[in-house]
């Protein structure tokens, strides 16, 4: 699928040809971008791929060297307070206040926003209740990056980035994020997530976009990334002679036939996988390496 | 898809009301981390503690001992260390926190953080002010200003004082790479200026191109002010030109107000370089 194709009038986010490089070094080489109101996106790609980069010339505070941005109708480049107002940032790493405390700084930030939620409503909306009269400092990882998420929509944005939310997330914290995530997008905020795990691009993206090497080499929907919803089934199960395994178009009818060899028609340590978002993913990004070894 | 229509563009607080605000959290930080406010409000009193215990007899002129001279110094110098030193240490740590690029990401106009800044160190300088004098009029006879014309003078050298190293310390947080690295690079400033503004000597006994050199910075103007505030009007004929010259006094410090704040405006930084 192209751009073009995805591309519907008043998206949210619109990106044509971005280039960035920094010194001799090309960060972003003519990536294209497009992503709905109201969607999830999820960004995926290694290190140093382009996606911070991306993200922060789409949140206005890097400048590009070449291409078209539009980020809610507005260029980032040319951003003003108004436009800021409708736009929720979760950057990477976490800011600290010291000496303030959690509802202190959600207040603050509240009063910058022409027409922000209820500091209260939100502070127990990311599960930080508890926790409003501690001092930020004191705050667990986990914690820190609730409130980043606090600040970012206090403002009721119409659109949030959030760059690697959950990194440091132990299982549980990260189950409990996405659930705050999936409320948002609820709400019909349109989300930009960049992630390093797959899973999760897979729990909350309506599309995930794969960037190598400054460019998006992939987009869609997670099931469908990579073609791997159509691609050979992988058959495994425990022959006479140890661990046996077929790759089949027609998975159904290769396992009815296979149970006829066995007594009784049961097969031993039977799984049939079809290639994980991972899977999918780890070609891609193979793909892109060795074209761009090549060129 | 998001049906809500904006209603408004900016805050629906005014300019001042979010300065007032910002103001008030940075003035809560700053009380709360009780080290810094021990050593900022301390330390100039502990110095005239010990100047006015050693340089108890040594008299200069007209009747003015070397004590009084080095406190009234010390009230300009404590200025320069709260409003320049303070700022320009502290922005580059927020910086390397991310505090200032999360600023950035919202609609807050630039101007409030400066408010912000302005206020609390408007208040930290006003109380560091009382506290010094406080200490000093019993200590090494130092008494406040008794005509008015000497409180009008005290008050404007102070604000314009005050107005110049904050300025200059907002665009000095731009040199520092790193915040681990500010102290080292503007505590040298701080020290070096105090030394040859005749803070700590009588400023006309310093050689000449030494004299010539301190009088480009502020400091020197606003301990000259200062003098000519605390100390007896027969004492200026000890100046370098022999009078107070507090029009160039005013002169100098607008300068360096107007100069502080085109290098704010034009090189203040939200991001770390590495930041892009």
């Amino acid at each position: 699928m192209t751009v073009a194709e995805m591309s519907v009038a008043g998206d949210a986010i619109e990106v044509r040809g971005l280039r960035k490089a920094y010194g001799q070094e090309v960060a972003v080489d003519g990536l294209d971008l497009a992503v709905a109101r109201g969607e999830v996106f999820a960004l995926l790609g290694p290190n140093g791929a382009g996606k911070t980069t991306t993200v922060e010339i789409l949140e206005g505070y890097r400048r590009r060297d070449a291409g078209d941005v539009s980020v809610l109708g507005v260029d980032p480049a040319h951003a003003t307070a108004a436009w800021r107002a409708r736009v929720g940032i979760v950057l990477q790493g976490t800011g600290e206040f010291y000496e303030l405390r959690v509802e202190e700084v959600v207040r603050l930030f509240a009063g910058y926003y022409p027409n922000p939620d209820d500091a209260d409503a939100v502070i127990e909306r990311v599960g930080l209740l508890e926790k409003r009269r501690a001092l930020t400092h004191t705050l667990s990882g986990g914690q820190k990056r609730r409130l980043d998420v606090a600040l970012g929509v206090i403002g009721r944005p119409e659109l949030l980035f959030l760059d690697e939310p959950t990194t440091g997330f132990d299982p549980e914290a990260r189950r409990e994020f996405w659930e705050l995530i999936r409320a948002l997008a609820a709400g019909g905020t349109t989300i930009l997530l960049t992630t390093h795990y797959l899973h999760e691009a897979e729990a909350l993206a309506d599309r995930v976009g794969v960037i190598n090497d400054g460019r998006l080499i992939a987009a869609g929907p997670p099931g469908e990334l990579g073609g791997r919803s159509q691609s050979a089934a992988t058959v495994s199960w425990l022959g006479p002679g140890g661990p046996e395994s077929a790759q089949t178009e027609k998975p159904t009818a290769f396992v009815y036939a296979l149970a006829g060899r066995f007594a009784g028609g049961e097969i031993p340590s039977l799984t049939i996988t079809r290639p994980s978002l991972e899977d999918a993913y780890l070609a891609m990004i193979d793909t892109g390496s060795s074209t761009k070894e090549r060129a | 898809m998001n049906t809500r229509v904006a209603t408004a563009e900016r805050s629906t607080l005014t300019l001042p009301t979010l300065g007032l605000r910002q103001g008030q959290t940075e003035l809560k930080q700053f009380l709360r981390s009780r080290e810094q406010v021990v050593f900022t409000l301390a330390f100039p009193v502990l110095m005239v503690v010990i100047f006015g215990s050693i340089f108890t007899g040594e008299l200069l002129s007209s009747g003015v001992k070397f004590s009084q001279y080095v406190v009234t110094g010390m009230i300009a110098a404590s200025l320069l260390t709260t409003c320049f030193q303070v700022l320009a240490i502290q922005i580059p740590i927020e910086r390397d926190r991310g505090v200032l690029k999360r600023f950035r990401g919202t609609p807050m106009p630039r101007t409030v953080y400066f408010l912000g800044k302005i206020l609390m160190i408007l208040v930290i300088a006003v109380a560091e002010t009382i506290i010094l004098l406080a200490v000093a009029m019993p200590l090494v006879g130092v008494s406040l200003p008794t005509t008015a014309a000497d409180w009008l003078t005290f008050v404007w050298v102070s604000l314009l004082g005050i107005t110049a190293c904050t300025l200059c310390g907002i665009a000095f947080s731009s040199v520092a790479r790193t915040g681990r690295s500010a102290p080292a690079v503007v505590t040298p400033v701080a020290l070096v200026l105090q030394f040859i503004s005749g803070v700590f000597f009588v400023f006309t006994q310093l050689p000449t191109w030494m004299q010539q050199f301190a009088a480009l910075f502020p400091l020197k103007w606003m301990c000259q002010g200062m003098r000519s505030v605390f100390l007896p009007d027969a004492f200026a004929t000890q100046e370098p030109t022999g009078s107070w010259e507090l029009g160039k006094v005013a002169l100098v410090l607008g300068a360096w107000c107007v100069g502080g704040l085109m290098l704010c405006l034009t090189t203040f930084r939200w991001t770390t370089k590495r930041d892009g």
